[in-house]
């Protein structure tokens, strides 16, 4: 006899769909509501990230400058020779912990006043304080009574510290990341939620298949696991659309924030305008689907069949 | 191989009705039983204990030496793979061709895919269709949707054979012809339980018979 003609359809186990899911499981809405969950996560991953990079970048700026206003600056020193300007930049370079001390040019101020006084600032007859920007060395903090020092040799002086303002962008920063935080949970949950009404249609819908094949010994995990690789599949691409999607979304705004963290819009060495850590985080959304897709399908299917004996 | 002791079925809650009521008997290794009884005499019910697709809502079921009605859940796959079942409505899954369902019990048991291919095209060649590998169950008659039922019953050479009706689709020579098989895989060693409405058949092939009335055990017990 004639060798039997072997099948062409589905033979193989790898791509056999003993219960039929690639119907049952749709692959439109199940992918498209997957895709729109991992849109809005790459935007809340986006916020979060951008939150650390303004606390940060204000941290490493603003918090480790001070300003020194000192009135009458050409006047003479308090015991010491000198003018009271350059009495308090001596002070202050010879401060431990200080890394620069740089008083401004009268170009300088005048530019700082511009936006009240306008171009001719340096022409009205204003008593101008000197000004001096002063940096701390990386991880001080301003010298324990250098405003004391400085008053003593120049009564009047002003010491203005910027880490208050560094401190509340901080703060701001992390209650941004705390609500993305959130926000990336309720978006795990309706995506376990949406993954969960799918399984269960999907179980409805092939209930006498499932009989069938748990009639003829499958177990509850080989049946779980047909529901879990489909949905994984599903929910997996639909990861991958709605973070590609958000790519160029994340991009613009980037480009809108970068000089915010100090990118001046562009290069800077990493991602262009959107942060290293963001295009590093982008890739696991999709797997993140997928990995919600196969948990949640598996834990609901298992669940379900408890139902039978 | 199947021993009986007071078993009791009830589909609904504690209360209701039962479908089988006090059974008792045993089946040894080997053996073969006619299911006979009219049509609500619960042999479905019996046959659904059997292969475990329900437990017994009292009494005691030993399949193999294991108690089914107190086993543990997990341990009930490994069982119901030594079980043949033929069902009445034949129960085969529309969207795989005939192929792929006579190959479904032997992937469940995650059989090598070159033996599959193998055994299953000598099954379908031996029930005669070898020509139909590809066809859906849509596209089959009535008598090859049953024959492809019974190849996959037998195709991974259960202990346990079950069978609901085999007949009931098939021309006496297809009939004739399919209980000499199973006789064989009897005389093969295969336990047997066949349930049938077929007087002439039983007649044509004389063998122990439990007969059911009413949820009762009326013989053969």
């Amino acid at each position: 006899m004639a060798e039997p003609r072997l099948p062409h359809r589905g033979t193989h186990p790898r791509r056999f769909d003993e219960l039929g899911l690639d119907r049952a499981l749709g692959d439109r809405l199940l992918p498209l509501l997957v895709a729109a969950m991992s849109f809005l996560a790459a935007l809340t991953l986006a916020g979060a990230i951008a939150a650390a990079a303004v606390a940060a970048h204000w941290r490493a700026g603003a918090g480790r400058a001070l300003t020194v206003q000192v009135p009458d600056p050409a006047a003479p020193a308090a015991g010491a020779a000198g003018s009271r300007d350059s009495a308090v930049l001596a002070l202050l370079r010879s401060s431990p912990g200080i890394a620069t001390a740089r008083q401004l040019t009268g170009a300088e101020l005048q530019a700082l006043l511009r936006p009240w006084l306008g171009s001719d600032a340096g022409k009205l007859p204003l008593r101008l304080p000197a000004v001096i920007a002063v940096r701390l060395a990386a991880g001080t903090v301003p010298p324990a009574g250098l405003a004391a020092r400085l008053a003593a040799a120049a009564p009047g002086v002003l010491v203005e510290r910027h880490a208050s303002w560094a401190g509340r962008i901080a703060a701001l920063a992390r209650s941004l990341q705390a609500c993305a935080a959130v926000i990336l949970l309720l978006v795990t949950l309706v995506a376990a939620a949406v993954v969960t009404v799918a399984t269960r249609a999907g179980l409805a819908a092939r209930r006498e298949a499932i009989e069938i094949v748990h009639c003829l010994g499958a177990t509850d995990g080989h049946i779980a696991g047909l529901f879990a690789r489909r949905t994984r599949r599903l929910a997996g691409l639909g990861g991958l659309a709605g973070t590609l999607l958000a790519v160029p979304v994340l991009f613009w705004l980037g480009s809108l924030a970068a000089p915010f963290v100090g990118l001046g819009g562009g290069g800077a060495g990493s991602g262009g305008p959107v942060p290293l850590a963001l295009l590093l985080a982008l890739p696991v959304l999709p797997l993140g689907a997928g990995l919600i897709g196969h948990l949640t399908a598996r834990i609901t299917v298992r669940v379900w069949l408890r139902l039978l004996p | 191989m199947i021993r009986c002791e007071g078993v009791g079925l009830r589909y609904g809650a504690q209360g209701s009705a039962e479908i089988l009521r006090d059974l008792d008997f045993a089946v040894p290794e080997g053996g073969f039983r006619w299911l006979l009884g009219h049509s609500g005499a619960g042999k479905t019910s019996l046959l659904k204990l059997l292969y475990l697709a329900i437990r017994p809502s009292r009494g005691t079921l030993r399949l193999f030496g294991t108690d089914a009605a107190r086993a543990p859940r997990a341990s009930l796959p490994r069982l119901r793979r030594r079980i043949g079942v033929v069902f009445q409505d034949f129960r085969l899954l529309p969207h795989l061709s005939a192929f792929e369902n006579v190959a479904l019990p032997l992937r469940i048991a995650r059989r090598p895919e070159a033996e599959v291919r193998s055994d299953v095209s000598e099954m379908l060649r031996w029930v005669g269709l070898s020509g139909r590998l590809d066809a859906l169950p849509a596209e089959l008659s009535g008598g090859e949707q049953q024959r492809v039922a019974i190849a996959r019953a037998v195709i991974a050479r259960p202990s346990l054979l079950l069978a609901d009706e085999p007949t009931g689709n098939l021309d006496e020579p297809q009939a004739e012809r399919l209980m000499r098989l199973i006789r064989e895989l009897n005389r093969l060693g295969t336990t047997v339980v066949v349930a049938t409405h077929n007087e002439a058949l039983v007649a044509r092939h004389p063998a122990p018979a439990l007969a059911l009335d009413h949820g009762r055990l009326v013989s053969g017990g």
